[in-house]
């Protein structure tokens, strides 16, 4: 098959998962996750392609996948594909629940989940700045119903401040957007990455810097920037833990995938000066804010909500730190951010069955009631704050590693800090959640135990794998992907 | 490009703009629900006028592919839509409350075209080939900043969204001074893509109303750390 038919074919996938899931609501929950299943398989082998020819167009130019598109995209389709298979049983187990019997949204759920993962995988597969701009804006409207999902009065008051958020800032991205579109037009280029790359030292910098302002406003509303951060946490907290599993992991990460990619193209041009200290200082206000609130979150839903903004701003100060931290540091943390905030949530969702609650003061001894999840709950929380042998130790040591050789003492410093207090916080809210004495019954006895979904649990057991795995172990041809990624974020010349 | 235009055409979009400035402000500020969507209606008229005048004036094809867009989805598709999907909320005579006085929220608009004005004084001379950009994007960045404060400033859910979407116009309308050349599949997408915000938009907006009583949305406050 000719390859340059993948990404349109990825595209294809979910859509007609959606169709599928619309015709037949009986087999929806399955149609989904055989869609997943072929996207990722496509995805792979997108990824793969990228890997030995470097670029992966398609579609007359429609379609233009780089390695930090890949990158991106392999979490993406597995994330769709981890949480297709967790919402099967999940779905189930909180429908028996819910008062009425069925939630509402359950006929909506699975359609609007494809859907959602289409404008997701676009991000990366698009060559037009202007088609990124759409499916972002796109990510936040089918999402909102999905986020909205349990139809309660705090279900839609989080679902419109997501909304609300992210749509005030996608407008406000896209004047930058069309600003860019006439700096890569002015100098004969197309609204690519690649062309707005060759465009960057002729477009006049204070256009540049003005489009830059706006996208960090605009996306940065979307990736949870602090101050912009308000709609994260709320939107966690009520979304099921399969759709906060794709929001966290994945959707967050494609605005800030727009930020990453908008450095080189700043730090090309000469009349821009220093972009790294808008990086550094975005991203460490993010992560300090980020380590605060987690001492004093009550829902663990909200904690990995925070660690997620957390992330979002390691990742930025990451990239203001400069290019030799960009292979095993920013795309690294990047694409590893993915699997791990999956797994973090598929451990929430499922303990959030366990006790009926997500109160953190009204939940104790998870292992003890449900040791798979307990486990996995700490295993996650570990691997998220950074913890070795997970994947996220190897780009938080390199970050902060290169940030001291480097000699950037300040705001490593900041960022060391912020990530130790972090690291406590979530450790000392994990603990509090999966040991001590669990809760018992009126009469002492302990409490019967609660038959999980099975294929939640065997979602939540395949998230744990490359979480693991990656921590001491890339295929050879991820890793050059990886090294492909983090040459596109440098610049050169 | 051409770059020698009409005074005429000038004299035009300088009172699109103008019309266009003054009907942001009625979004902003009116006190029914309904004249917020007629007040967002007329100024989409105004954004198609523009993008009429300037494909004219710099002979540009692709911009009266943008005005027949603009007027068939803002004019047309999104009241449309508006009224299937949240029509008992918007077309009630309603009255809309806001966070500040009319008076207040007009000196902040004031405030806000300033900053509008002087956040992108430094780019206007650098834009070689746009004899529009002088006037249509500093319009055009006020509108932004304008339709966010609507978002801030109103406790409805229907005014909030007529502040998204005078977002939206103000975009567009700074922007075809600058790009007349988005792609025709960036165009068709543009297209689609305003209708559908305004109809999930919608459908949340009545979800809302069935569960709480209400469209009101300043008193959603429930979720928060303690």
């Amino acid at each position: 098959m000719n390859a340059s038919w993948l990404p349109a074919l990825i595209l294809l996938m979910p859509f007609v998962g959606a169709l599928l899931a619309l015709l037949n609501r009986r087999a929806a929950p399955y149609m989904t996750l055989l869609a997943a299943a072929i996207t990722l398989i496509l995805a792979i082998l997108a990824a793969l392609q990228v890997e030995s020819h470097g670029l992966l167009t398609g579609t007359d130019g429609l379609f233009a996948l780089d390695a930090l598109g890949a990158l991106y995209l392999l979490p993406v389709s597995f994330v769709y594909f981890t949480s297709s298979l967790y919402a099967i049983g999940y779905l189930r187990a909180r429908r028996q629940e819910h008062p009425a019997g069925t939630p509402p949204r359950y006929r909506e759920y699975f359609p609007l989940m494809n859907i959602f993962a289409l404008v997701i995988l676009a991000v990366p597969l698009v060559a037009n700045l202007a088609l990124m701009w759409i499916a972002i804006e796109l990510t936040t409207v089918f999402s909102a119903f999905l986020v909205a999902y349990e139809d309660r009065a705090e279900a839609l008051e989080a679902a419109w401040k997501y909304v609300v958020l992210t749509s005030m800032g996608a407008m406000i991205a896209l004047l930058g957007v069309l600003m860019l579109y006439y700096g890569t037009h002015a100098v004969d280029q197309p609204p690519t990455w690649d062309g707005l790359l060759k465009a960057a030292p002729q477009i006049p910098a204070p256009l540049l810097l003005l489009a830059f302002v706006l996208w960090l406003i605009g996306f940065g509303a979307k990736t949870g920037l602090v101050p912009m951060h308000t709609w994260l946490p709320d939107a966690h907290s009520q979304a099921p833990a399969s759709v906060c599993a794709v929001l966290s992991g994945v959707e967050t990460s494609a605005a800030l995938y727009m930020l990453l990619r908008i450095y080189p193209v700043l730090a090309s041009n000469s009349g821009v000066h220093d972009p790294a200290a808008w990086y550094m200082a975005a991203g460490l206000i993010t992560v300090g804010s980020a380590a605060f609130m987690l001492l004093q979150v009550h829902d663990f839903k909200r904690m990995f909500a925070y660690s997620t903004i957390e992330h979002m701003g390691i990742i930025l100060t990451a990239c203001g730190i400069g290019a030799a931290v960009h292979e095993q540091g920013t795309v690294y943390q990047l694409f590893a951010h993915g699997f791990t905030k999956s797994l973090c949530f598929y451990a929430a969702g499922l303990a959030g069955i366990v006790f009926g609650t997500q109160e953190i003061a009204k939940v104790r001894g998870l292992i003890s009631r449900a040791p798979a999840v307990g486990w996995a709950l700490v295993i996650g929380t570990l691997a998220i704050a950074g913890a070795p042998p997970f994947a996220l130790f190897l780009s938080e040591f390199e970050i902060l590693y290169t940030g001291f050789r480097t000699g950037q003492y300040l705001p490593t410093g900041l960022l060391t800090a912020f990530i130790v207090l972090a690291f406590i916080a979530l450790a000392y809210q994990a603990s509090r959640i999966a040991f001590g004495e669990p809760a018992t019954a009126a009469d002492g006895r302990p409490l019967p135990k609660v038959r999980l979904p099975r294929t939640s649990l065997a979602a939540m057991a395949m998230a744990i794998i490359p979480v693991f795995i990656f921590g001491f172990y890339l295929p050879p041809p991820l890793a050059h992907l990886v090294h492909q990624a983090a040459y596109l974020l440098e610049v050169h010349g | 490009m051409n770059t020698t235009v009409s005074p005429l055409a000038f004299s035009l979009d300088g009172s699109i703009a103008a019309l266009f400035v003054v009907l942001g402000l009625g979004v902003m500020v009116s006190r029914q629900m309904l004249g917020s969507l007629r007040f967002f209606m007329w100024q989409s008229v105004a954004l198609t006028a523009s993008a009429l005048v300037l494909a004219d004036a710099l002979q540009a094809i692709n911009l009266l592919w943008v005005a027949l867009i603009t007027f068939s989805t803002k004019v047309i598709a999104v009241p449309l839509v508006l009224r299937w999907a949240a029509g008992e909320e918007i077309y009630g005579r309603r009255e809309v409350d806001q966070a500040l006085s009319i008076s207040a929220s007009v000196l902040v608009a004031a405030i806000l075209a300033l900053v509008g004005w002087f956040a992108v004084a430094p780019v206007l001379p650098i834009l070689h080939g746009t004899p529009f950009a002088l006037l249509n994007l500093p319009t055009g960045l006020i509108m932004v900043l304008w339709g966010a404060f609507t978002v801030a400033l109103r406790r409805e859910s229907v005014a909030q969204l007529m502040g998204l979407l005078i977002m939206e116009n103000g975009a567009f309308f700074g922007s075809i001074a600058i790009v007349h050349n988005l792609t025709v599949i960036a165009e068709i997408a543009a297209a689609v893509d305003v209708p559908i915000v305004a109809l999930v938009i919608g459908l949340l907006i009545r979800s809302i109303r069935r569960v709480t009583g209400t469209t009101r949305v300043g008193g959603m406050d429930t979720l928060h750390e303690r």
